[in-house]
């Protein structure tokens, strides 16, 4: 009954109730450049204040100093900071070891993420499949902090490693670098197995038995078909591994002993040193590292796979 | 086994979990053979089909090829090819590694394999394309390229997947057509699998119609379409008039369950049996007329166009001959 009601009243008076929020879709309806402009409003400001003016502020600040006698921050434009990333040894070196434990980390995650991911999208059934992609993401779901304590309990000289490998007649690394490339190697497998995968689910399973029916056996297919397929995924993939572990300085915090990397130096730079613009110049090298990264893998593809 | 040929099927049975795709399979055919596994989807043609070509393993039954067990053979080690039906193509290489592939993994050298697949591609006169990739071409070139990757290895059978079930009309009938000439060129025997009857009965020496597993009926287009011995043989290849013994009884003064082709019924002047056209379908070479004779019985009858213009409603006098009948098996 009611409903016959309005539909006569809209029919006698058709616009009698235009509400504001109607008025709103309409003008925004025939607007598409104010559409778009609310739409991304949100994502700009956060892009281009919070993201890109930070790593502004911290390229000036890079080039301040600091007075050495009241310790306060002297702006101005000075390259001694930079200068001395090239010069100090300590700096040398410690970019050096960062530099090879990223390295040393992606290959050993692109290693073992290769077969992993290979068993999942060609070999388990699609229940198997689905239950290891939420194995493989379940670490992720645990403390950063809980997993780097685990690993430093594992390879702590009375720890899980030195038990099981004794037998052997061998110890375990303990605390150093191998164990630094370990930990992170296991915390940032998963963001590798992950584009790995999604890479390998995009190869037909036709392509595999194509290739066999021309009478490749399988090291051949594997060589000449599913890896060229696969490098803009592994690229990926190492593109996170890489850049996670330069960043890195808790890690070797736990787990490295004496070492440190790139990241603590920043750490002591702004506290211990009191030396924010070294710390900012610091900071820079991940980043310089990381734009050096993507600007050689751009050319392989591997960005569109992200 | 005295005759050699090309591939022997015995006692072939293939089952997934508690379905049979294959259901005990013999199967003979001959070296330089046109053969064609015809059935609608789900009807274990393609998995007859994979089974030969060694990506699936039989649950029962063995596979000969040239009169050798195969069985235990990995696809590798077959002397079959497949052309795929999503033409598989490697979408890394261009159109002449591609066709290379399986002279590469052969060891031939690279002047050599180019040279062969070249050759290849000549015989699917898309020699001037080698340098694309497979995402740069037609859907037609693609199925092009597929078969010249898989003749250039030159091997004793050809496997086709509804290779032209991606293809437009016009594109499918010309490539039916080369396939035809393609396979008599180069004497090789061809497995071809459809699911489209006027493909398989256009194509080949011989049809195997496949239903659930088995087959159905084995034989020259011809026999198919004359004799088909059931009522999905008679169904699936062509269309038919599916007659029940109680309408043979009112037509032809006789009783048997009976398939009559709809282009054995002539319209004629006169006499004959008195029908009414419900529908009328214009196919240009043709007319499809849908009719109800006089004693209610539905006929679906197959006029040439020019033989005059029909209409629904209008009376015509039908001709039939009870020797057209050809009889099903209950």
């Amino acid at each position: 009954m009611r409903d016959s009601a309005s539909v006569s009243e809209l029919q006698a008076n058709p616009v009698v109730r235009v509400s504001s929020a109607r008025r709103i879709s309409t003008l925004l309806y025939a607007r598409a450049k104010l559409r778009l402009a609310l739409l991304l409003a949100a994502p700009v400001f956060w892009l281009g204040l919070v993201y890109i003016a930070a790593l502004l502020a911290m390229f000036v600040t890079a080039l301040y100093s600091v007075d050495s006698f009241t310790g306060d921050i002297r702006p101005g434009f000075n390259l001694d900071n930079i200068a001395s990333l090239f010069t100090d040894p300590l700096y040398v070196n410690v970019t050096m070891r960062t530099l090879g434990v990223a390295l040393l980390v992606t290959v050993v995650d692109v290693l073992i993420a290769l077969p992993i991911a290979f068993f999942m999208a060609k070999v388990a059934s699609p229940r198997l499949q689905r239950i290891l992609v939420i194995a493989v993401l379940m670490p992720l779901w645990a403390s950063y902090l809980v997993k780097a304590y685990a690993w430093r309990s594992v390879l702590s000289n009375t720890g899980l490693a030195q038990w099981l490998l004794q037998p052997l007649g061998l110890s375990t690394p303990g605390y150093g670098i191998p164990a630094v490339v370990i930990t992170l190697g296991y915390l940032w497998l998963p963001y590798v197995i992950l584009p790995i995968y999604a890479g390998l689910e995009r190869v037909p399973n036709s392509l595999l038995e194509a290739s066999s029916d021309l009478g490749a056996k399988t090291w051949a297919t594997l060589r000449l078909v599913v890896f060229p397929m696969l490098v803009p995924a592994v690229i990926a993939g190492s593109i996170f591994s890489f850049s996670l572990s330069l960043g890195d300085y808790i890690t070797v915090n736990i787990v490295g002993g004496p070492n440190q990397m790139l990241g603590n130096l920043v750490y002591t730079n702004i506290g211990t040193a009191n030396n924010l613009p070294m710390a900012a110049t610091v900071a820079l090298v991940p980043v310089v590292i990381m734009f050096g990264y993507l600007a050689a893998v751009r050319r392989t593809g591997a960005l569109d796979n992200l | 086994m005295v005759e050699n040929f090309a591939i022997s099927l015995r006692g072939l049975k293939k089952t997934f979990g508690t379905t049979t795709a294959v259901d005990n399979l013999d199967l003979d055919i001959a070296s330089g053979e046109f053969f064609s596994m015809l059935g609608p989807s789900g009807s274990g043609k393609t998995t007859v089909l994979r089974l030969i070509a060694g990506f699936e393993q039989p649950t029962a039954g063995t596979i000969s090829l040239l009169g050798q067990d195969v069985t235990a053979s990995a696809p590798f080690d077959r002397d079959v090819n497949t052309v795929f039906q999503d033409y598989a193509l490697f979408p890394h290489m261009n159109v002449l590694e591609n066709v290379g592939y399986g002279l590469r993994v052969r060891g031939i050298n690279k002047d050599g394999r180019n040279r062969l697949a070249l050759e290849a591609l000549e015989t699917v006169r898309l020699a001037q394309l080698g340098e694309r990739k497979p995402s740069e071409l037609s859907g037609g070139q693609r199925q092009r390229v597929a078969l010249a990757r898989a003749i250039a290895v030159k091997p004793k059978v050809l496997l086709l997947d509804e290779p032209l079930g991606a293809l437009d009309l016009k594109l499918r009938e010309q490539m039916q057509i080369e396939l035809k000439e393609l396979q008599r060129e180069l004497g090789i025997t061809f497995i071809f699998v459809t699911h489209d009857q006027e493909e398989a009965l256009s194509l080949s020496d011989r049809v195997a119609v496949f239903n659930a597993g088995r087959i159905e009926q084995l034989g020259t287009p011809r026999e198919l379409y004359e004799n088909p011995a059931s009522e999905f043989v008679a169904k699936f290849v062509g269309t038919t008039n599916l007659l029940e013994p109680d309408q043979t009884q009112l037509l032809f003064g006789v009783s048997k369950r009976a398939s009559l082709r709809p282009e054995k019924i002539r319209v004629v002047e006169t006499g004959g049996t008195q029908a009414v056209i419900l529908e009328v379908s214009y196919l240009g070479a043709a007319q499809r007329l849908l009719v109800k004779t006089d004693n209610g019985v539905q006929l679906t009858v197959l006029a040439t166009a020019e033989e005059r213009v029909f209409a629904r409603e209008q009376t015509v006098h039908l001709q039939m001959s009870a020797t057209d009948l050809v009889s099903l098996e209950p």
